[in-house]
C-alpha cells in the first residue's frame, strides 16, 4: 500500500517530432498531467531523443489502426510488445515484466491479442534503431510497442513508443516516465493506457486500484476483511483486519478515502478510513440506527447513504466537514443503495416503494423522484457512470441474477451477464469497463470478482489470492 | 466522533454491564476496523433447559426466533404465538436485555437485505412492546444476508435463513 499511496514521482513527456503525432493522439489527452510536463520538458526532450523514424512523413498515421467500442463485432487487433530494452544495468527485469504487463492490460481488455515472441523474425535490438516494418508485418502485428527502461538508484526510467506496423508509422509521440522502483507495474499501466487509449480512443483505466471485501471461511461464518489491489488483481494489501463484518467499501472521487460499512460497534455504521494512514473514524453514528450503503458526492465533501430507523431504511446526505445530516427521502418503503451523477446533480437509488425494488432518480437535494426502471424483474444497486451516459445495476428477474446497464432515462437496457448470483457493478475510470461480484451457489458457494465490457463482451474473472466481494473502482491514479 | 463512547452509552442504556458487542458473529478478535477495543462476544451460560428460567428453555421452548415470506417483513399467525410465548417470559423474567437480530436468505442484493433485516427485526420488537415488554430492554440489529443459518441454495434453507431471532444477554443490573 504504502508503495502506492507514497508520490509516485512519474513524468511523462513526448518523445519524437511533432508533426509524427497521428490524429488519435490530438484528440485526446491520454494522461491528465501531459500538459504542463510536456510543456516543460519539451525543449528538453527533442534534444535528447531527437527524431524517430523518417524525417519527411508528411501524412498522418493511417486511421487503420483503431478500434470502436461500438463496433458490433471486434476481432481482436494482433500485437507485438517485445521485452523493452534495458538501457542501463540493473534494468533487465524492469524491461521485461513491464512489457508484460501492457501486453497483458491490452490482451486482458479483448480487444487486443498478442502475438508471442515466438513468432517474431527480428527483434528490437535498441530504442531508437530504424524499426524493420516487413519483419512486423511478416507475422501480421498489426500494431508494435516498443520501449526500453534505464535503472539508476531510486528512480527508474521508461520510454516507449506505438507503431502502425501496416503505415510504418509511430502513432503518437513516444513518452517517458520516471518513478520509483516499486512503482514499476503503475509505469507499465501508464503505456498500456496510452496504447489503448491511441488505438480506442476511449479514456484510460489500466492505471487503477479497487478496493473490495476479502473473504475466507465458510458461509454461515464468513470472515470478511477491507482489500485493496491493483485493478488486474496484483498488489493486494489489507486495511482492516476480519474481526468485524465489513461491507460495501468505497473509493472517494480523489482516491484518498475509502467510505464502508462495518460491525465493528456491534451494529452497521459507515466508517471513513484515510488511506494514507488507515485511521478510520464513524460517520453521521446516531445511536438506534443503523447507516449503511454509502458513497461519495463526485466533489468528495458530501456522504450519501441510507439510515435505519424503527426498522424503515431512508437516504440521507452528510456533510463530511461540518457533520450537518439532511434527509433526501421520507417513505415507509426500503430506500437504499444511492449514487451521485458524475455532476453531483442528481442521485439515483433503489426503492421497493412500488412493492419491489426498482430504480429511481431524484435530484440532489431530495425530493420527487421518477422510476427509470422499466423491464421485467426487480433492479437494485444502480451506480452512475462516470461519463454520466449510463446507469449500471443488479437485475433480479426468474430466479437469475444479471448485471446491466442502461440509459439514465432507463432507456436501451442491455444485460451484461447472467448467473446464479451476480451483483454490485462498479465502473471504470473510463465508463467502459464494469466489475462486480459473482457468487456460486450451495453449501460451498464462493465469490469471486468479474468484470465485463459495457458492450457484454470480455466477461472474465479477476484473480484474486482468496474469495472476494463487493468490489469498487477508484478514480484513474495521479 | 468516535464510536466507542457512543457504544458505552448503549451499553447504559441497557444497563448491561457485561458486553457492550452484540454480534454474536465477530470473531473477538479485537479492533475491526481500529475501533471496539473492548469487542468480544459476550458469554452467557445457556443454562439448564428443563429449568424455565434459564436461555436454553427460553431458546428451545418458548422460541427464540419466527421465520417470514419472501421479502416480508409480516409475522405470520404461528409467529404471533412464539413472540406472545417471549413477551410473557420476558414480563417474567425482567432482567434480560434483547437484542433482536433481522436476517434475510442470498436471494437478494446485499444493501436491500440489510434494510430488509431490519425491517424484520422492527417487527417482532414493534409486537414485544405491543406486549408489554419494554422498549429499553431492547435493541434491533440487521445481518441482512451475512449470517445464514442454512448453507444450502434452496428454499428449504432459504425459508429458515428468512428469520428473527430474539437474543438474551446479562441480566438487567447484574
Amino acid at each position: 500500500m504504502t508503495k502506492h499511496k507514497s508520490p509516485f514521482l512519474w513524468c511523462l513527456f513526448a518523445i519524437g517530432p511533432p508533426n509524427l503525432r497521428a490524429k488519435t493522439a490530438h484528440s485526446r489527452n491520454p494522461v491528465k498531467n501531459e500538459d504542463p510536463m510536456k510543456t516543460l520538458r519539451s525543449l528538453t526532450t527533442a534534444v535528447l531523443f531527437g527524431l524517430i523514424g523518417l524525417g519527411a512523413v508528411t501524412q498522418p498515421a493511417q486511421a487503420e489502426l483503431t478500434i470502436r467500442f461500438t463496433d458490433g463485432e471486434i476481432e481482436p487487433m494482433p500485437f507485438a510488445a517485445p521485452d523493452f530494452i534495458a538501457e542501463t544495468g540493473g534494468a533487465e527485469e524492469y524491461a521485461r515484466n513491464i512489457a508484460r504487463v501492457v501486453a497483458s492490460d491490452l490482451a486482458g481488455t479483448g480487444l487486443f491479442r498478442e502475438i508471442g515472441s515466438e513468432a517474431y523474425i527480428s527483434g528490437i535490438s535498441s530504442f531508437d534503431a530504424p524499426v524493420a516494418f516487413n519483419d512486423w508485418q511478416a507475422i501480421n502485428a498489426q500494431a508494435l510497442i516498443t520501449g526500453a527502461v534505464q535503472a539508476s538508484g531510486d528512480q527508474i526510467l521508461v520510454k516507449f513508443r506505438l507503431f502502425d506496423v501496416y503505415s510504418g508509422q509511430p502513432l503518437g509521440d513516444g513518452l517517458q516516465f520516471a518513478g520509483t522502483p516499486g512503482s514499476w507495474r503503475r509505469m507499465a499501466h501508464k503505456v498500456a493506457d496510452a496504447v489503448y487509449g491511441r488505438i480506442t480512443g476511449e479514456g484510460p483505466y489500466f492505471d487503477s486500484r479497487v478496493v473490495y471485501v476479502a473473504e475466507s471461511g465458510p458461509k454461515n461464518q464468513r470472515q470478511k476483511r477491507l482489500a485493496v489491489m491493483d485493478y488486474d488483481g496484483a498488489n493486494v494489501s489489507y486495511l482492516t483486519d476480519s474481526s468485524s463484518i465489513v461491507l460495501a467499501p468505497r473509493f472517494s472521487p480523489s482516491g484518498d478515502r475509502i467510505l464502508f460499512t462495518s460491525y465493528s460497534s456491534g451494529f452497521p455504521q459507515i466508517y471513513l478510513m484515510d488511506v494514507a494512514s488507515l485511521n478510520v473514524r464513524s460517520l453521521g453514528e446516531q445511536p438506534g440506527t443503523m447507516t449503511f450503503a454509502p458513497r461519495f458526492s463526485p466533489d468528495g465533501n458530501t456522504v450519501v447513504f441510507s439510515l435505519e430507523r424503527g426498522g424503515n431504511s431512508d437516504i440521507y446526505a452528510l456533510d463530511i466537514g461540518s457533520g450537518a445530516l439532511s434527509q433526501l427521502t421520507n417513505a415507509p418503503s426500503i430506500e437504499t443503495a444511492p449514487s451521485y451523477s458524475p455532476d453531483g446533480s442528481q442521485i439515483v437509488f433503489e426503492s421497493d416503494r412500488s412493492g419491489t425494488q426498482q430504480i429511481y432518480v431524484m435530484s440532489a437535494g431530495g425530493g420527487e423522484a421518477r422510476r427509470i426502471s422499466a423491464g421485467k424483474g426487480r433492479y437494485g444497486t444502480p451506480v452512475w457512470s462516470p461519463r454520466g451516459d449510463m446507469i449500471a445495476f443488479t437485475k433480479q428477474n426468474e430466479g437469475r441474477f444479471h448485471i446491466g446497464v442502461m440509459l439514465t432515462d432507463g432507456g436501451e437496457e442491455r444485460l451484461l451477464s447472467a448467473s446464479f448470483l451476480d451483483e454490485g457493478p462498479t465502473w471504470a475510470p473510463n465508463g467502459r469497463v464494469i466489475m462486480f461480484m459473482r457468487e456460486s451457489a450451495g453449501a460451498s458457494g464462493q465469490s469471486t470478482l468479474m468484470s465485463v465490457d459495457i458492450s457484454g463482451r470480455n466477461l472474465r474473472a479477476i484473480p484474486t489470492e482468496g474469495a472476494a466481494s463487493d468490489p469498487a473502482w477508484s478514480p484513474l491514479l495521479p | 466522533m468516535t464510536l466507542f463512547p457512543k457504544a458505552l452509552l448503549i451499553v447504559a442504556a441497557f444497563g448491561l454491564a457485561a458486553c457492550n458487542n452484540p454480534d454474536r458473529y465477530g470473531n473477538g478478535a479485537g479492533a475491526g476496523a481500529g475501533q471496539n477495543g473492548a469487542g468480544g462476544i459476550d458469554v452467557n451460560g445457556l443454562g439448564d433447559p428443563s429449568d424455565p428460567r434459564s436461555i436454553a428453555y427460553f431458546n428451545q421452548s418458548i422460541g427464540d426466533r419466527v421465520l417470514f415470506a419472501v421479502d416480508q417483513s409480516t409475522i405470520s399467525p404461528e409467529g404471533r404465538g412464539i413472540l406472545a410465548g417471549q413477551a410473557q417470559w420476558l414480563q417474567t423474567n425482567a432482567d434480560y436485555a434483547i437484542i433482536i437480530e433481522g436476517h434475510a436468505d442470498e436471494q437478494g442484493t446485499r444493501e436491500y437485505n440489510l434494510a430488509l433485516g431490519a425491517r424484520r427485526a422492527a417487527a417482532v420488537q414493534d409486537f414485544l412492546i405491543s406486549q408489554g415488554v419494554a422498549p429499553t430492554r431492547m435493541r434491533t440489529i440487521s445481518y441482512g444476508k451475512e449470517r445464514p443459518l442454512e448453507v444450502c441454495s434452496d428454499e428449504a434453507c432459504y425459508s429458515k435463513n428468512r428469520r428473527a431471532v430474539t437474543v438474551l444477554s446479562a441480566g438487567l443490573g447484574a
